[in-house]
């Protein structure tokens, strides 16, 4: 049995994880990460990337559908479920090599096993329930991330109720789906099926979709999606599912308060997802677990010296990017770096990758004005704009919210093509504390989908060019 | 057409100030050059002189009155051959430019001047003047320009932080920056606006730190005096505070907070310089010469000397940079009814004996009288505080930033001293520096001192 003493453990090797390992090898931490499944974690091998390789074939499937539009003309055009899986495993296998590698690149130790506490200092690994090394850590940064989240009434079977996973590789496509859950993980792949002409129902117990989102977004979001096709329940509860041979039916209680039955072949779950919390050593420590999730505070410290907690094993969002932010805070703090400050939630931006996309960083309209500001709201439609014309993507809005006193951006908050790939201007804009003057005088390259993005701004003070 | 008159701006960066007394009232003739009003900022007392001729219609500011934003009408002066009637057509007044607490007191200062010089010409052409104002206040830049610091250096600071500081009425080049290489951020500024440090300088808008003045003196924790006296019964007075006492407050709070002070003390004989000064004065009387030096006049000029040689201890901290003087510009405190004012000798190091005892005489006098000019009191690279006419012998005193040194001298009076091993009775002083250790080490405070001694003790060195 192997005994290894570090300055850092690492446990769990997903983007946290990882992220906080280099970062660590780089200021001279002799670091070690252990990993039970896959370096990359849920988001390299079972999350962002390899959905986003599926939403990518379906984009191209919905591009093929409208091949008219841009004057071609296509016979008999088909698609092979087994090689858009193989597409998006392959994706996903690519990138886990490239972490493997990068570790190995930076000198970072990796484990292979389930770690976890054993005593001050100390993280035990196993695997296959025995006992394989000992590890010796100064400091021990837990990141085991989380799982999807079951309801009491609907348990995944990895058949006909799936989660993320089974999702993800369908063997065929199912004619009708139902997903319970209208976040990110659930419009994504309600969008991806429905795009490959899936007759997909979404049931949502808000009484909006992407209930993270600006309410306008949702709203602008849920009539786009009902324009493709898809069946959307807001305020509806699943009250019962029952498989069959055929796959499921499932009970929706709609806001009506009426239910309705439908038979679908799949249901997807995506109500959220839960922290990975057990079995991880946290009994008889002083670690505390507040549903399902690590308290920790702003330097990401758990209530046991030296040992600390990033990424979805702590509070929300619960995104890669925040996992890997919070991983070099966290290093950087222990290495007494200046410099280094809290994370700041309200400037993580959000991106989801449905048709259309959504992207958005800091507060929404609803909860600037709750938070006592007096606003300034600009908005440019898709319409408006030439490069989005061009592009045959007429269909979006870019909007902004500035407080009106000092011309803070406290919010952005974008729906339609490559919104995901705007949205970091308006970040990198609130990080440097601009105000609407320096975006007003930043140039926008012309023709861009990003003019929008000047022009909503232009907006909020009347001064629109161009709509 | 009567013309309005309007409130100056007394330096480069007031944006507001109290309208102590009317030397005028409503129906007095005045000519050009005549006092009519005086104003008072938080150090200093200064006058408005008539720029028109004509008699006073209507005084808009009445006497008392706290907080007056420059170039705000305070009276209508009429022009001859105007009567009462006359008075509505006097020039709207522009929209005072901070008014609205949108201009920085920078480029409020600029504006008033610019308005103050348009002034006279409406006594010829009417209208002309305010409506110049006006046009001028239009032509304000809308976005704040980057401050500078002492030393000119770019202030670093997000646009967001920037705008905040001016809204709020901050001197950004005060606060310390939390950001990516000490940029200041929002953060930076909302703790300076709680805790109330960067308010405006001397002479710039006491109104503005007035309104934070109460959480820099009363921490969070622990009940104010008020607070405390309300609840343990003790009788008392409620006194309100002059501007030069808020301007004390804040001043002395933040330098006690934030510069690491370390004291130094020596004892100096000061037999020698007693029977020098004895020698010159007598030689002043019997000449009919007009100076009588005190012992406070060779201080000064021993501490200027002293600087001299000393060049290190003659410096501000500037953050990233130290500011290293030319000049030994002694700030000398003088103690008046409202509190506490430090004229300067510039130059001293230039100037005779004589010429520093003339010049302090007539600093102190109108020092006293509340009518020393902003300039005369503000700037200086090293202060000097003399308690000893007080019988105090030693004591140590607060940094008046940003200078790196204050010597505190205490009472010259006879003490046993043991000298070549035998106990004897010398006219001895206590000196103690304060010093900024951000930017004098020890080693320097004590080679400062050991000159300034060695001037003091020889004093003969001092004259050449």
């Amino acid at each position: 049995m192997a005994e290894n003493s570090y300055d850092i453990a690492v446990v769990g090797g997903g983007p946290g994880g990882y992220v906080a390992a280099i970062r660590a090898s780089q200021l001279g931490f002799k670091t070690a990460v252990v990993e039970r499944e896959h370096l990359g974690g849920i988001c390299l091998n079972w999350g962002c990337i390899p959905t986003k390789a599926l939403l990518r074939v379906s984009e191209v499937n919905h591009i093929l559908s409208e091949l008219d539009k841009f004057g071609f003309t296509a016979k008999d055009v088909s698609f092979d479920v087994s090689k858009v899986v193989k597409y998006s495993r392959d994706t996903a296998k690519t990138l886990t090599q490239g972490v493997t590698h990068l570790l190995k690149k930076n000198k970072v130790d990796v484990i292979d096993g389930h770690g976890k506490l054993a005593g001050k200092g100390k993280v035990a690994v196993e695997k296959d329930g025995k006992k394989v090394a000992d590890v010796q850590a100064k400091h021990i940064i837990l990141a085991t991330g989380a799982r999807a989240r079951a309801l009491p009434n609907v348990e995944p079977d990895g058949k006909v109720i799936w989660t993320y996973k089974e999702a993800m590789v369908p063997k065929a496509m199912p004619k009708k789906l139902l997903v319970i859950g209208s976040g990110a993980i659930g419009m994504e792949f309600a969008s991806f099926y429905s795009d490959m002409g899936v007759d997909v129902t979404v049931a949502e117990v808000v009484d909006r979709i992407l209930p993270a989102e600006d309410e306008e977004i949702s709203d602008f979001a849920k009539k786009s999606f009902e324009k493709k096709g898809m069946k959307i329940h807001t305020g509806a509860k699943v009250t019962g599912v029952k498989t069959n041979k055929n796959g499921a039916t499932a009970k929706i209680e709609t806001a009506k308060g009426k239910t309705e039955e439908i038979q679908v072949d799949n249901i997807v779950l995506a109500v959220g997802i839960v922290g990975n919390v057990e079995n991880i050593g946290l009994d008889s420590t002083n670690i505390k677990v507040e549903k399902s999730h690590i308290v920790v505070d702003e330097w990401l410290r758990t209530g046991e010296p030296n040992v600390y907690a990033i990424g979805d094993l702590v509070g929300p969002p619960w995104l890669a990017h925040k996992a890997s932010h919070e991983g070099v805070i966290c290093v950087e703090k222990i290495a007494g770096l200046n410099d280094v400050h809290p994370l700041d939630t309200s400037r993580v931006p959000g991106c989801t990758y449905c048709r259309p996309q959504v992207a958005s960083v800091g507060m929404t309209e609803k909860e600037a004005k709750e938070k006592g500001h007096k606003l300034k709201v600009g908005r440019f439609p898709y319409r408006g704009n030439g490069k989005a014309l061009a592009l045959g993507e007429t269909e979006g809005m870019v909007k902004t919210i500035f407080d009106e006193k000092t011309g803070e951006l406290l919010g952005a908050h974008m729906i339609g093509a490559e919104v995901t790939e705007l949205i970091q201007g308006y970040a990198v804009a609130q990080t440097l504390e601009t105000t609407e003057t320096d975006l007003m005088h930043t140039i926008f390259p012309h023709p861009t989908l990003s003019e929008m993005m000047h022009e909503s701004v232009l907006d909020a003070y009347g001064r629109a060019i161009h709509f | 057409m009567p013309v309005n008159v309007l409130m100056p701006a007394l330096s480069p960066t007031m944006t507001e100030g109290n309208l102590a007394k009317w030397l005028v009232k409503e129906g007095d003739e005045v000519s050009s050059g005549d006092v009519l009003a005086e104003i008072e900022t938080d150090k200093a007392t200064m006058e408005v002189e008539a720029v028109d001729e004509g008699r006073v219609g209507k005084i808009l500011v009445p006497e008392g009155s706290e907080g007056v934003k420059v170039n705000e009408p305070i009276a209508i002066l009429l022009q001859e051959g105007e009567d009462e009637s006359a008075l509505d057509q006097a020039p709207t007044p522009p929209a005072a430019p901070s008014g609205n607490g949108e201009a920085k007191p920078a480029e409020a200062a600029p504006k008033a001047e610019e308005a103050k010089s348009a002034t006279p010409s409406s006594a010829t052409s009417g209208s002309s003047g305010a409506a110049g104002t006006q046009q001028m206040l239009e032509k304000a830049p809308p976005a704040p320009p980057a401050p500078k610091d002492a030393s000119g250096e770019r202030v670093f600071a997000s646009p967001l932080a920037r705008r905040m500081a001016k809204q709020a009425g901050l001197d950004l080049t005060q606060l310390k920056g939390s950001g990516p290489h000490g940029r200041i951020v929002r953060a930076d500024v909302e703790q300076a606006i709680e805790r109330g440090v960067g308010a405006p300088a001397p002479t710039e808008a006491p109104a503005a730190a007035e309104g934070k003045a109460p959480a820099a003196a009363a921490p969070a924790a622990g009940p104010s005096a008020k607070e405390q006296a309300e609840m343990f019964g003790m009788p008392y007075e409620e006194v309100s505070l002059s501007s030069m006492r808020k301007t004390i407050a804040r001043r002395l709070t933040e330098s006690k907070q934030t510069v690491p002070h370390f004291y130094l003390s020596i004892e100096v004989e000061m037999d020698e310089l007693m029977k020098v000064r004895k020698e010159l004065n007598a030689r002043a009387e019997a000449s009919g010469d007009d100076y009588k030096l005190s012992v406070n006049d060779f201080i000064i000029r021993a501490c200027a000397l002293a600087l001299k040689k000393v060049p290190a201890a003659n410096a501000s901290y500037n953050g990233n940079t130290a500011l290293m003087y030319e000049h030994a510009d002694v700030s000398v405190a003088v103690a008046i009814e409202s509190g506490l004012i430090t004229p300067i000798v510039k130059k001293a190091e230039t100037k005779g004996l004589a010429q520093i005892s003339r010049e302090m005489k007539d600093l102190a006098k109108r020092a006293r009288d509340g009518k020393l000019k902003p300039e005369e009191y503000q700037g200086g690279t090293f202060s000097l505080s003399n308690l000893g006419m007080f019988g105090i012998s030693q004591f140590e005193a607060i940094i008046n930033p940003p200078q790196a040194c204050i010597l505190a001298v205490g009472k010259s009076e006879q003490r046993p001293v043991v000298k070549d091993g035998a106990l004897s009775v010398a006219t001895m002083m206590t000196a103690s520096l304060s010093v900024d250790h951000r930017v004098v080490d020890g080693a320097i405070g004590a080679d400062f001192l050991a000159a300034f001694k060695k001037l003091v003790e020889d004093p003969l060195t001092m004259l050449l």
